[in-house]
C-alpha cells in the first residue's frame, strides 16, 4: 500500500466508520461465500479425498518427478537468462552504436524478435532444427533459443535505456579527460548504468521463468510438465492437488526474483556510486515497491 | 512461397480466432482489471488484502498453467462448462483464463497511474465532500487512464501474442496451432512462419503508434 492512495479517503468519521464496516461485512461475506463456493464444488468432485493428496507428502513424487521438473525448468531459464543477457549487451550497444550500418541493423533484429509471439518463434525453431541437423531431441534447444531471441531483445532496450539514463555530463567530462569512445563505455557509462537497470533486468527474469512453462507444449520436461501431465498420470486423480503444488513453487519462485528486483530498486536509489536514476523500460510498469514489472 | 499461398485460407481463419480471442480478452481484463485496482485503493481493508493476494498470484504464475488449469483443472475436473460444443467451450475457457491474467497486469499498469495523480487531486475531491467511489470515479481514474494508455497499450500488445498460448487451454483453432499443425506436413516453412509474424505485426505494431499517439495527446503538464 503507498501512502498515495491512501489519501483517497479521509480520516473516518462516525458514519464512514459505519460504511467501511459495513463494507468490510459485505466484503468478507462475499469471499466467504467464494471460498465455500469453491469448497463444495471441490467436495462434490471428490477433490479432497486423501488419496489424491497423498503422493504429495510421499518423499518419491518430489525425488522422482517434482525436483526433476524443477530442475528442467530452472536448466532452461538459467541458459536462456545468461545467453540472453549477452544478446541484451551485444545488441544493445549495437543501437548506440555511431555507425549507422551498425545501429540499423541491430534495431532492425531487436524490434522484429520483440514483435514476434515467443510461442511462434519456439515452435518454428523447434521444426527447423532437424531439418538442418537431422533428428534427435531439439526441445531444450528450441525453448533456449527463442527465450533467449525474445528476452534478449528486450534486454537489449533495457541495457539501451539503462546507458542513456547517464547524464550527458557523464560522458562530455569523461571524453574531455581524453577517454576515447571504448574507454568512456566501459569505464564510465557502464558502471553507472548497470546499477540503474539492474532492477528491470532482474523483473525481466521473472518474465523468462514464466515463460519456461511454454516448453510444457513443445513437451520438454520442465515443472509444469511433471506436474500436470506426468503425475495426473502416475497418480490418477491428482491433477488439481499437482496444479496447487507447482502452482506454489512457481508463484514462490517468481515472487522471490520480484522481491529481489524491488530491493536492488530500493539500494540503486539510494546508491551515491551512480548518476542514473533506475530505468522503466519500454513496455513495463511500475510496480508498488517501485521496481518496474515486465508485462508479459 | 508456394506453401504459404497453399495454405494462406487455413492460417487466415486460424489468425482471426487470435483476433476474436483478442477482442473478448481486452474487454473482460481492462473490466476486470480496473474493478481489482478499486479494490487495492479501497477503503475497506479485506478488499486491499483479497486484490494484493489476486494480483500476487496471478501475475507470478505462468500463462501456459493458467490456461492449461482452466481446461483440465476447471473444466475436465471441476465440471465448469460454458457450452456443451467442445470448440466454443474452449473459446470461452481460454478467454477467461487470458482475461484472468491479463487483468492483473492491467491492474498494475493502472495503479502506477494512480500514483501519479497529484495529492491535490485527491485532497480537493474530498474537500468538496466527494466520497471514495465518486472520486476515484470523477476524479482520480479518468486522470489515471490518461497516464497509462501507453502502458496499457503494451499490456494489451503482449495480451494478443500471448493469445498464441491458447492451445495450452485446449483451444485448438488459432493460428499458432495452425502452424504447429502445417508443420506436421510440410516441415519448418520460412514463408508460412514469416507470414504469420507480419499478419501479428499489422495488428500489433498499430496499436502500439496509436497508442503512444494517444498518450501524447492526453499528457498532462504537471
Amino acid at each position: 500500500m503507498s501512502s498515495q492512495a491512501n489519501v483517497l479517503f479521509d480520516a473516518p468519521g462516525p458514519r464512514a466508520r459505519l460504511r467501511n464496516n459495513v463494507l468490510t461485512l459485505l466484503a468478507t461475506v462475499a469471499l466467504v461465500a467464494i471460498a465455500y463456493f469453491v469448497y463444495a464444488r471441490f467436495d462434490a468432485k471428490g477433490q479432497w479425498e486423501g488419496r489424491i493428496w497423498r503422493p504429495f507428502i510421499e518423499a518419491s513424487t518430489w525425488v522422482d518427478y517434482i525436483i526433476p521438473g524443477l530442475l528442467g525448468t530452472l536448466k532452461a531459464a538459467g541458459l536462456a537468462a545468461v545467453l540472453a543477457l549477452v544478446f541484451g549487451v551485444v545488441f544493445g550497444l549495437a543501437r548506440l552504436s555511431d555507425h549507422k550500418w551498425i545501429r540499423t541493423p541491430a534495431a532492425a533484429v531487436v524490434e522484429i524478435f520483440r514483435s514476434i509471439p515467443l510461442l511462434l518463434l519456439i515452435f518454428f525453431i523447434f521444426y527447423l532444427l532437424p531439418s538442418l541437423l537431422g533428428g534427435g531431441d531439439y526441445t531444450l534447444i528450441a525453448l533456449v533459443a527463442g527465450l533467449t531471441l525474445y528476452n534478449g531483445s528486450v534486454l537489449a532496450e533495457i541495457v539501451r535505456a539503462g546507458i542513456r539514463a547517464v547524464p550527458p555530463g557523464q560522458s562530455e567530462a569523461a571524453y574531455a579527460i581524453g577517454l576515447r569512445k571504448g574507454g568512456v563505455m566501459r569505464l564510465v557509462l557502464l558502471p553507472q548504468a548497470v546499477t540503474a537497470m539492474m532492477p528491470a533486468i532482474v523483473s525481466q527474469f521473472v518474465v523468462l521463468l514464466k515463460d519456461t512453462a511454454l516448453g510444457y507444449i513443445i513437451a520438454y520436461v520442465d515443472l509444469l510438465n511433471m506436474g500436470f501431465k506426468i503425475i495426473p498420470a502416475v497418480n490418477f486423480g491428482s491433477l488439481i492437488p499437482a496444479a496447487i503444488v507447482i502452482g506454489i513453487i512457481y508463484v514462490g519462485l517468481n515472487m522471490t526474483l520480484s522481491a529481489l528486483a524491488t530491493a536492488l530498486e530500493k539500494r540503486s536509489r539510494r546508491s551515491r556510486k551512480t548518476s542514473a536514476r533506475p530505468i522503466v523500460p519500454p513496455g513495463a510498469v511500475m510496480g508498488a515497491g517501485g521496481a518496474t514489472i515486465a508485462v508479459d | 512461397m508456394d506453401e504459404l499461398i497453399k495454405y494462406a485460407p487455413d492460417l487466415l481463419r486460424g489468425f482471426l480466432h487470435n483476433v476474436q480471442l483478442s477482442v473478448v480478452c481486452a474487454i473482460l481484463s481492462l473490466v476486470l482489471g480496473t474493478v481489482l485496482v478499486s479494490m487495492r485503493v479501497s477503503p475497506t481493508p479485506v478488499l486491499r488484502a483479497a486484490g494484493t493476494t489476486y494480483i500476487n498470484v496471478v501475475r507470478n504464475t505462468p500463462l501456459t498453467l493458467v490456461l492449461a488449469f482452466s481446461a483440465l483443472g476447471l473444466s475436465d475436473t471441476l465440471g465448469l462448462t460454458f457450452s456443451q460444443e467442445p470448440s466454443s467451450n474452449a473459446f470461452w475457457l481460454v478467454s477467461l483464463g487470458l482475461s484472468v491474467y491479463t487483468a492483473s497486469f492491467v491492474c498494475e499498469a493502472l495503479r502506477s497511474g494512480i500514483n501519479t495523480v497529484s495529492l491535490g487531486q485527491a485532497e480537493a475531491a474530498r474537500a468538496i465532500g466527494l466520497t471514495f467511489f465518486q472520486s476515484l470515479r470523477m476524479i482520480i481514474l479518468p486522470q489515471a487512464f490518461r497516464v497509462v494508455v501507453a502502458p496499457l497499450g503494451s499490456v494489451m500488445i503482449a495480451m494478443i501474442k500471448n493469445t498464441t498460448v491458447a492451445m495450452a487451454g485446449g483451444y485448438l483453432a488459432e493460428s499458432a496451432f495452425v502452424m504447429k499443425d502445417t508443420f506436421d506436413t510440410t516441415g519448418a516453412s520460412i514463408p508460412i512462419f514469416l507470414g504469420i509474424v507480419v499478419a501479428f505485426m499489422v495488428v500489433t505494431l498499430p496499436i502500439g503508434f496509436f497508442t503512444s499517439w494517444l498518450a501524447n495527446r492526453l499528457a498532462v503538464v504537471r
